[in-house]
């Protein structure tokens, strides 16, 4: 039964439902424009790509072929160096290369030694960005360093070392420096540097202040202050956020290892293009555990540093 | 009210010792943490053999490296041949252009009668491009080639002044070469085999082994490199040279009035196109900037990371509503759905990318595929994370009134989730952005790919330090965009 509307009622209705067509109209034309948006950028990448998106698609898995091995116990021959039956002398079978000899008998794996590089090379970089990062948040916290003269250069340097991409950083300590896990070191401290030094000033802006002011009542100097009063306020929290780049820079460092830098990325990119079937397997399954196992490990001590809101923050 | 002295104070520890005395790890955890910290980065400048790189480092380099982001270099060669002819020759493919005549260098000319050996190198020296403009190379070929000796008169260069500042100059003349630098005079003769000054050097000359050639540093103005037969010039300038237009162009060098000028309806310099079409076909295809393909290259870049996330976004969707113990109570499917989750995490987007790079050669494909695998993944764990602390009273409220499965999740959860899942996945598309610089490195394509291939010849450094800039400038755009967007969504600066 249709209703009857006074007319005030009629007007309101009215406005109602040209708003309601404006709003329709704006869904429409935002999900037109994405449509399109993704269409477009759909067919910009198959121009751009190598090879053609419907074209690869039936041969995709082709290569997984080669890097099936002829026995699977081929894997852990791979991965802990021991011969296989199959070397023809090619590097594809040549398994005890690259074992590092502690005696001369006892040998660490190639790429356990890698993967221990490659994870060193993450740790060395977290502790240095956390130091520095750790110092430069002190100065750049707006209730701990109120001159505008020091805050304002030190939030911008942090951005600025934030903002390079790790890749180019490495590149140009590659540039100059002799081959070696120096470069991914460097690059990866960089970032952290500026990545964690902005984290942290921000939980020492949110630190409660009144310790401070009893401080200062008594006259302490500023590293007095910074040390008893705020310090062990946010330690934890810097804890919180060490771990958790520490996961991000694994991944980093494999990744720089992968365009140069060495370490366990560096072997994976050779043997997938060599199509080294079991080693290419080993290496992934090296990796994908040794990640797995710092994500639940810093999980683990995160949840005990800052309680279940550890869980919240993304990578 | 009782107040405690430190008499009583005294006498409770007297009788209590244990009470009062710290606890063993509240004195020593920070001396332990700090010793312990010092202990590892001493292992690590063993293992790493930091120190004996850093002290083979040639910090130099580095420095030149990094003055070469924002400079550009003249880099004449000053050839002195046996009998005392000199010419002075820029590289062809100098950015400057074959044949400059920059004001700080000052040639003189003069004529001798030169005999030409054969097949000596003197012919090929002699006949490159000659620095007063005289252009001698198709006249001087085919005489080196004759077994007899020639004799002929030729132009050539006597005296060549270089200016590096006001104070700091370098001149050559066939027999010697004098340095000044701030007062300081270094003289040394040249066309003996080895390279001796004739006095200790000054501090701004370098020499490895005696007679070896001389490095002259002249800070940022350049540096010159001394050998007994030739002396290199690297001058150094400010900016980048030809930016927007190439020495090929018909713009170059030519002033900003002039440009606009021509372009706003002067003469047309190709009969069959305009000027303004002239110019944006210079500018984009600039042989040494190669405007179009670095943007075509960064465009590449940003598709994928848009459509890796967007793609990771919808597929984790659904997933995630399968994954939340709430929404779907089954077990078996809450934890396949996880797994599933963490698997795609786990497997890192550098072997995604190296695997994809394989399947579909190098290019946005196979980027978008690897940010997609992982960010599945990353997103999923969230969206589901995220129904999983939602508040349950709408939905209960939508079945208990007797409405549709489908209609409980539209009306009672996705109004919860919506701003949550739109600001997750804006951040995934803003940080994406970055790793697909860094994935395209290791072959993915894009900007990335360019920029590392750039890199490793360790000569582009005003091209790499443009696409770096257009990266950061990119990923500062996309983080403000999303960032306005999503304090939008949520109603705060930050998600």
């Amino acid at each position: 039964m249709p209703t009857r509307l006074s007319d005030r009622a009629a007007l309101v209705e009215r406005h109602w439902q040209a708003q309601a067509r404006v709003r329709r109209l704006y869904t429409v034309l935002g999900i037109g424009g994405l449509l399109l948006a993704v269409a477009l950028s759909l067919w910009f990448a198959n121009d751009a790509n190598a090879g053609k998106f419907f074209d690869r698609l039936p041969h995709v898995l082709d290569f997984t072929a080669d890097l099936v091995p002829r026995d699977w116990l081929e894997v852990g021959r791979a991965m802990f160096d021991l011969p296989s039956p199959y070397d023809d002398g090619s590097l594809k079978y040549n398994y005890p290369e690259g074992r590092a000899y502690l005696t001369a008998s006892f040998y660490i794996p190639e790429y356990l030694d890698q993967m221990a590089i490659t994870l060193n090379i993450a740790l060395l970089a977290t502790v240095i960005g956390t130091f520095f990062g750790g110092m430069l948040s002190f100065l750049a916290a707006s209730n701990m360093m109120p001159n505008r003269l020091i805050r304002w250069p030190a939030r911008r340097f942090m951005e600025i070392l934030r903002a390079f991409p790790d890749v180019v950083v490495a590149g140009f300590f590659l540039s100059f420096l002799t081959v070696g896990p120096i470069p991914a070191i460097a690059a990866v401290s960089i970032h952290s540097v500026g990545a964690l030094g902005k984290l942290f000033f921000e939980v020492v802006e949110n630190a409660d202040m009144r310790p401070d002011d009893g401080l200062k009542a008594v006259g302490a100097n500023w590293v007095e202050r910074v040390r008893f009063a705020v310090l062990p306020q946010v330690l934890p929290n810097f804890a919180s956020y060490f771990l958790l780049r520490l996961e991000i820079n694994v991944r980093a460092s494999t990744i720089i290892g992968a365009v140069g830098g060495g370490g366990i990325g560096e072997l994976l990119r050779l043997s997938i293009s060599q199509n080294h079937g079991a080693k290419t397997i080993a290496i992934v399954m090296l990796l994908f555990g040794t990640i797995v196992a710092v994500d639940q490990f810093s999980a683990w001590l995160r949840r005990g540093l800052v309680g279940r809101d550890a869980f919240l923050a993304i990578a | 009210m009782l107040t405690l002295t430190a008499d009583h104070y005294a006498a409770i520890a007297a009788r209590h010792p244990d009470v009062v005395r710290p606890r063993f790890w509240s004195v020593w955890r920070l001396p332990a943490l700090a010793g312990g910290l010092v202990a590892y980065l001493a292992f690590c400048w063993w293992v790493f053999g930091i120190g004996q790189v850093l002290a083979n480092t040639n910090w130099q380099i580095a420095g030149s490296y990094l003055v070469q982001w924002v400079t550009y270099e003249y880099r004449p060669t000053i050839a002195i041949d046996r009998d005392g002819a000199m010419a002075v020759t820029f590289p062809r493919f100098d950015p400057i252009g074959p044949n400059p005549k920059p004001d700080w260098m000052t040639v003189e000319h003069t004529r001798m009668e030169r005999r030409l050996a054969a097949p000596a190198s003197a012919g090929a020296t002699a006949g490159g491009f000659m620095g007063g403009g005289s252009f001698m190379a198709p006249a001087a070929a085919p005489l080196a080639s004759a077994d007899e000796a020639t004799v002929r008169t030729e132009e050539v260069v006597k005296r060549v002044d270089v200016r590096f500042s006001a104070d700091a100059r370098l001149v050559v003349t066939p027999d010697s070469l004098m340095v000044e630098r701030d007062g300081e005079t270094m003289v040394v003769p040249l066309g003996g085999a080895s390279v001796v000054a004739t006095r200790p050097l000054p501090a701004w000359a370098e020499q490895k082994r005696p007679g070896d050639r001389i490095i002259v540093a002249f800070g940022l103005a350049g540096w010159a490199q001394i050998d007994s037969d030739a002396v290199v010039i690297h001058r150094r300038f400010p900016g980048w040279a030809n930016f927007i237009f190439d020495t090929n162009s018909a713009f170059f060098g030519k002033p900003a009035g002039e440009v606009l000028h021509l372009l706003l309806g002067g003469e047309r310099l190709d009969p069959d196109r305009s000027n303004l079409a002239v110019a944006v076909d210079d500018f984009l295809y600039n042989p040494s900037w190669q405007h179009l393909d670095v943007w075509t290259k960064l465009l590449e870049t940003v598709v994928m990371a848009f459509i890796g996330t967007l793609f990771a976004a919808i597929v984790a969707f659904p997933l995630s509503f399968v994954a939340a113990r709430n929404i779907t109570p089954n077990w078996l499917a809450n934890q396949t759905a996880k797994r599933f989750f963490d698997f795609q995490r786990s497997v890192d987007m550098l072997i995604w990318a190296l695997f994809f790079t394989r399947a579909f050669g190098p290019g946005p494909i196979s980027g978008m595929a690897a940010i997609f695998f992982t960010d599945t993944g990353s997103l999923g764990k969230l969206f589901s994370e995220a129904l999983e602390n939602i508040d349950n009273k709408p939905r209960d409220g939508l079945t208990s009134v007797g409405a549709a499965p489908i209609a409980v999740q539209r009306f009672g959860v996705l109004p919860q989730v919506l701003p949550v899942f739109v600001s997750q996945t804006l951040y995934f598309w803003e940080s994406n952005t970055r790793s697909a610089t860094i994935i395209g490195a290791m072959g993915a394509g894009g900007i990335g790919l360019k920029l590392w291939e750039a890199m490793r010849t360790h000569t582009n450094w005003p091209n790499i330090f443009y696409m770096v800039i257009l990266i950061i400038g990119t990923v500062f755009l996309f983080d403000t965009i999303s960032n306005a967007l999503r304090s939008r969504l949520t109603g705060r600066g930050r998600s």
